[in-house]
């Protein structure tokens, strides 16, 4: 497979604290006058004020590729993506796109208020880089797709959000380019719209189409793209499958807190000498802090160490969801395998989540230990965040995560003749 | 494969890239016709208001300058004589305006889509020619009405002042609207320009009245030479002053040109300083 994009050292440099979006005649004749030396100095020279958003970014993808890009806030994502849109020129840098390019940085782009939802299908089509002619060819295919049809003639400032979200969508997916650059912006509408817009963008993916998408969304990310670029801190720090990417970001940060930050909540943790946390791992097989996969159990071990008998010990585990819902809790003395009085010496206490529980989202372990309607041994519990992906083949008759519950367990099912 | 794109730090610098432009002529048209939509929604009167407006300033100006003021109106009466002037310059001052507000009134969409950006201010020129269309049917009504049949010289003087005016408020426009993009003084400062180039310009006097030598320095303003040749043939004369609309649509062109320069190497950059 040839190369349709290739991007060779892109570089781009902004200017710190730039809260104002545009300069004022005499800021600008200020810095004109009081900084002459700027003017002679050449690009690739930082000043203090600058940063590089992308710093010598160079990665291939062929055609017929669909490129998730990953990274945490402020990594460069957009910026990329605005480049390879020729919205920001590069600071420096080449990139060659083969092909009729569309970007989609957001829906409804260009989207008049006054206008009718019909005019605003031409406007947006035509802004987007659709002809008229496809546009009429494609009508009633976009109506349909958004299903407002009963108010197309009514100007859009009428609709509700919803209804101008499905529609601006509506257009953008009926795009038809060659090389497609996407934004998150699938995350639109309710969730039934959401699961109907992320079909269409598998299938607009699976046309043989080269996509370049940024998301955020990692589960998006590894249901429809098939190599990874995750960006770290502006540079291209892994470039290849997107299992591998999206596992090379998840160890890196944002997904999880880093090791030592861990460890110095742990030492902290503790009230007094009686009882002290050691450690506390979250695990799947090998790998130590993800990437988790819904179809793997999870482990999570708790070492400690007692100094003093304690009678009735019990650590717990509480997994909530990122709105802090209880999703369930965990002791470690309910099946009687942990002993109820512990004396002076090290301990490890292993709780094993099975497999097919978590559903691929985003949820907090709580660690906590204390005596029942006593008194805890920690400040506070110590709160590790996760992210599940998910595991196994992909589901085809439930694309998208949000029509799953909290968990997704694996129940049994038989369905007989009776 | 249709097309291949080379992104580059500093791409080869060109003045306008015609081919380009011309394989996006249907955003062009849209958003004229965006514009032309928009402009009137909501209103009682609609597109009237492109006669009323000149209708209603004739009036004043007939009134103030005309009848009290008696300000010379060489062969024409003062009411024809001013709705003359105001046509081109409602003409001149609309697509300048417009023009030069047209990026920051897209700023949402400069920042999310690419596209030649000339077709922003340009397509505002094309919408406030189509106001004009409809002054410029007023003005040939009231014509008749007052019992003066143009010279057929019309026909060339017309069209010649409709092109100098567009090229003239698309350079400044130009200019302008990537100044705006930067500094948005630009929006305050504007409305007190136009204020005041109107008094520059010989929408309300004639330019007899003017000392000879500065009569030359006003014909660098675009609009000099077109109000006058225009005046001259619909008295039914045909002694146009070649030379000051010579020099008009010179000038206009050196301000196109100027603006169409600023513009193109300054474009680049609006969606990171809009």
């Amino acid at each position: 497979m040839r190369n349709v994009i290739e991007v060779t050292n892109i570089s781009k440099k902004y200017k710190y604290g730039e809260t104002k979006p545009y300069y004022t005649l005499r800021e600008s004749i200020l810095e004109f006058v009081s900084n002459p030396i700027k003017r002679i100095r050449g690009n690739s020279v930082l000043r203090k004020d600058e940063f590089w958003a992308l710093k010598d970014v160079s990665f291939k993808v062929e055609e017929g590729q669909v490129l998730g890009v990953i990274g945490a806030n402020g990594s460069g994502k957009s910026t990329l993506l605005k480049i390879l849109s020729r919205i920001t020129p590069p600071t420096k840098g080449e990139a060659k796109l083969l092909g009729r390019v569309a970007s989609l940085l957001e829906v409804g782009t260009g989207f008049n208020q006054e206008l009718t939802g019909r005019e605003n299908i031409f406007l947006n089509g035509a802004i987007l880089g659709m002809t008229q002619k496809e546009i009429k060819a494609k009508f009633d295919e976009i109506v349909d797709f958004s299903g407002v049809e009963k108010f197309l003639d009514t100007p859009v400032k009428r609709y509700s959000s919803g209804m101008y979200v499905r529609l601006a969508f509506a257009v953008a997916a009926h795009l038809n380019p060659e090389i497609l650059l996407v934004d998150e912006v699938l995350a639109v509408g309710d969730n039934e719209f959401q699961k109907r817009s992320l079909n269409r963008m598998r299938q607009m993916v699976g046309e043989g189409r080269t996509v370049v998408f940024v998301s955020h969304n990692l589960n998006m990310v590894k249901a429809i793209c098939n190599t990874g670029l995750f960006l770290l801190d502006g540079k291209n720090a892994m470039c290849g499958p997107v299992d591998k990417a999206i596992s090379e970001y998840s160890k890196s940060n944002g997904v999880l807190p880093n090791f030592s930050n861990l460890t110095r909540v742990v030492s902290n943790a503790s009230i007094d000498d009686n009882f002290k946390l050691i450690n506390i791992r979250v695990y799947q097989g090998e790998k130590t802090l993800g990437p988790f996969y819904s179809d793997k159990s999870t482990y999570i071990s708790i070492e400690f160490e007692v100094r003093k008998p304690i009678e009735n010990l019990r650590l717990y585990i509480d997994v909530l969801d990122t709105a802090e819902n209880l999703i369930f809790r965990s002791f470690n003395d309910m099946q009687s395998k942990s002993p109820s009085r512990y004396k002076p010496g090290r301990y490890l206490s292993t709780v094993e989540i099975f497999k097919d529980t978590f559903s691929p989202k985003d949820y907090i372990i709580s660690v906590g230990v204390g005596i029942y309607n006593v008194r805890s041994f920690l400040r506070q519990n110590v709160r590790i965040p996760i992210s599940v992906l998910w595991g196994g083949s992909l589901n085809i008759a439930y694309p998208n995560d949000t029509i799953r519950g909290l968990l997704s367990p694996n129940f049994t099912w038989i369905t007989k003749d009776v | 494969m249709s097309r291949a794109v080379v992104i580059k730090a500093k791409p080869k610098w060109q003045l306008v890239n015609l081919r380009e432009l011309f394989s996006f002529r249907e955003l062009f048209y849209v958003f004229s016709w965006r514009d032309l939509k928009v402009r009137y929604k909501q209103t009682v009167l609609g597109a009237i208001w492109a006669i009323l407006q000149p209708l209603f300033q004739t009036f004043i100006f007939t009134l103030f300058f005309g009848k009290i003021a008696m300000i010379p109106s060489g062969n024409l009466p003062y009411s024809l004589f001013v709705l003359i002037g105001l046509v081109f310059w409602g003409f001149f001052s609309n697509a300048l305006t417009q023009s030069t507000n047209s990026l920051i009134e897209n700023e949402g969409i400069l920042k999310k889509v690419y596209f030649p950006r000339l077709i922003l201010p340009l397509s505002k020129v094309v919408t406030t020619f189509v106001d004009f269309l409809i002054s410029f049917i007023l003005l040939i009504v009231v014509s008749f009405y007052l019992g003066y049949h143009p010279n057929p010289l019309v026909f060339f003087i017309v069209p010649i002042g409709v092109i100098i005016t567009a090229v003239g408020a698309s350079g400044a426009g130009l200019l302008l609207s990537a100044f705006n993009v930067k500094y948005r003084d630009v929006r305050h400062v504007l409305p007190f320009f136009i204020q005041m180039i109107i008094f520059l310009t010989p929408v309300i006097y004639p330019t007899t009245i003017m000392r000879p030598s500065f009569r030359s320095l006003m014909a660098l303003n675009p609009m000099t030479g077109i109000i006058d040749a225009t005046r001259v043939v619909f008295s039914g004369g045909t002694n146009v002053s070649w030379n000051i609309l010579g020099i008009s649509a010179l000038s206009s062109l050196v301000i196109f040109f100027v603006g169409l320069y600023y513009f193109r190497s300054t474009e680049r950059f609006f969606a990171d300083i809009a």
